[in-house]
């Protein structure tokens, strides 16, 4: 076969593979939105739900997605950065290194459901969290520091180690290299990897439905004490997620609308993904260019 | 007699069991350039790092001997790394300014360092550009990236960083080699027009640029210094008849 043959067919076969790929996703996206587009309303944005009369919406659980969210990003960003930063910057390559790197990849391979078992007995019962936005919280964790602590080795080591060399001829401490230099050009990885985690965090529903539970109490939306059961913002209240909610309306909803109302979840759950992912890109680029007095990523 | 204050004693760098650098005995005379010539892996590349201890990071690597500084023994335990490299700039051959703006590339030193005063960061940054002749260039465009820089002017501005937290030493490894011959022409004047205020040492594989610019040179051959002498003398006349292949290009 010619070489200009053998690259043409090449060619096609990767063309046609990347096809198949947008082509399943746009299908997907396409199909969850068109199902579920026409049941989003303010009001159903915003409503309770009903177990068995028709017109429940879904306030509550789009509330606690968010917020269960912003937890997990408190818990798992810094965890991740710190542990992410040793990888790259202070560990010795050997035998303890390399240990802590196997643990890290096995974890990150467990069935989301034996990590909410796990949760389960040791979160919400040992520890007495009881279900909770906070124990939904550190298993999420439990997740995506995995993620989090690879794609925050790989940007710091990524950045190029002349960069590193200069800081320290300057008389800068590491720390001061890590923060200053290193720290702003691994900026654009970093909101990957926090996309990614976030991602995670909208789409869990096994383990979740052992740890941040399966209901949620009346919330009250006028009161912000943290402390109080029926605030929305109380960490130690159990909250059911959009994708539990999901799961639970399609599998025993007895509103007449359940899949109506599951559609509709399902295209919010979407949407919502969307957002964030573009919020977190332009956040990304807003802070590189800040940091970097550059205009364009890369 | 000039002073000296930089000098080497006996200095061996080790990487594990292999010595890289054997027992060099170097003095640096102040006002004056000092070229590191030989082939690659000779081990003038690994000894210019140890004299600001770039090595100290690289796992394995171990220093004997002493490397001396105003009467000080820089690797002696009470050290401050920190301070110690603000007495030495060091420049590579690939440009590496920071993924900053240009004016916070050369600020970013003299920042960490205590001043905080913007008048006399403002000043600083003008100075340490003039003296490494770019800032005509930038002088509109400080707020600009770095990176938007032509590779010459890059080197320069790394040139320019490295002045501007004062060192009394400034260290080129092989700083022209990755540029155009106008840029290189640029910043070997640069050099001549430095030596007027600090000690500099420089590694490079360009034997015109050697014999152009220093005023004393060491040509390593594995390790060792077979012959260090003023730079007329090593070009003209040198003892060795190794030195002498070498820098007529009949090898390495």
């Amino acid at each position: 076969m010619k070489p200009r043959t053998a690259d043409k067919i090449a060619t096609g076969v990767i063309v046609t593979f990347s096809s198949i790929i947008v082509a399943v996703l746009l299908g997907l996206l396409g199909f969850i939105l068109f199902r579920g587009l026409s049941h989003i309303s303010w009001s159903f944005l915003t409503s309770v739900p009903q177990t068995i009369r028709a017109g429940g919406g879904i306030g509550p659980q789009l509330f606690n997605s968010l917020f269960l969210l912003v937890l997990t990003l408190i818990i798992t960003i810094p965890l991740g950065l710190g542990a992410g930063i040793y990888m790259a910057e202070y560990a010795k390559p050997g035998k303890i290194t390399s240990s802590i790197r196997l643990v890290v990849e096995v974890l990150s391979s467990f069935p989301s459901i034996v990590v909410g078992l796990f949760g389960l007995l040791l979160i919400v019962n040992t520890f007495g969290f009881g279900f909770s936005l906070f124990s939904g919280a550190l298993v999420l964790t439990i997740f995506n520091l995995p993620l989090m602590v690879r794609v925050t080795e790989q940007a710091f080591r990524g950045v190029p180690k002349e960069q590193k060399e200069a800081g320290l001829a300057l008389g800068l401490s590491k720390w001061k290299i890590i923060v200053s230099i290193l720290l702003p050009v691994a900026i654009p990885n970093l909101v990957t990897g926090t996309v990614l985690a976030a991602g995670r965090v909208f789409g869990e529903a096994a383990a979740l439905l052992f740890t941040a539970g399966m209901s949620t109490p009346r919330l009250d939306f006028t009161n912000w004490n943290p402390l109080s059961p029926t605030s929305p913002i109380n960490p130690f209240r159990p909250a059911e997620t959009l994708a539990v909610h999901i799961w639970k309306i399609n599998s025993e909803g007895l509103a007449p609308d359940a899949m109506a109302i599951a559609a509709g979840a399902s295209a919010v759950l979407v949407i919502l993904v969307l957002i964030f992912n573009l919020t977190a890109r332009w956040l990304g680029r807003v802070l590189y260019q800040a940091f970097t007095a550059s205009k364009v990523i890369k | 007699m000039m002073q000296t204050t930089f000098r080497t004693e006996n200095l061996s760098v080790f990487y594990g069991k292999y010595e890289a650098v054997k027992g060099i005995d170097m003095n640096f005379p102040e006002q004056s350039v000092t070229a590191l010539i030989g082939p690659s892996g000779c081990g003038k590349s690994t000894f210019l790092r140890s004299l600001n201890r770039m090595n100290d990071d690289i796992a394995g690597s171990r220093i004997t001997g002493k490397i001396w500084i105003d009467g000080e023994d820089i690797n002696a335990p009470g050290t401050d790394v920190i301070e110690l490299r603000q007495k030495i700039g060091m420049v590579w051959q690939r440009p590496n300014p920071f993924y900053k703006s240009i004016y916070d590339n050369i600020a970013f030193g003299p920042k960490y360092h205590g001043i905080k005063d913007r008048r006399k960061l403002d000043e600083i940054v003008e100075s340490s550009l003039r003296k490494a002749a770019l800032w005509d260039e930038v002088k509109d465009r400080l707020k600009q990236s770095a990176l938007s820089l032509s590779g010459g002017q890059q080197q320069r501005l790394c040139i320019a960083r490295a002045l501007s937290v004062n060192p009394r030493i400034l260290l080129l490894d092989e700083p022209a080699s990755a540029l155009d011959p106008v840029s290189t022409a640029k910043v070997e004047e640069l050099i001549i027009d430095l030596k007027k205020e600090l000690s500099i040492v420089i590694v490079t594989h360009n034997m015109q640029q050697a014999a152009r610019i220093s005023d004393y040179t060491a040509y390593f051959y594995l390790g060792s210094v077979v012959e260090h002498d003023k730079t007329d003398i090593i070009f003209t006349n040198p003892t060795n008849t190794n030195t002498q292949e070498y820098i007529s290009g009949r090898f390495g």
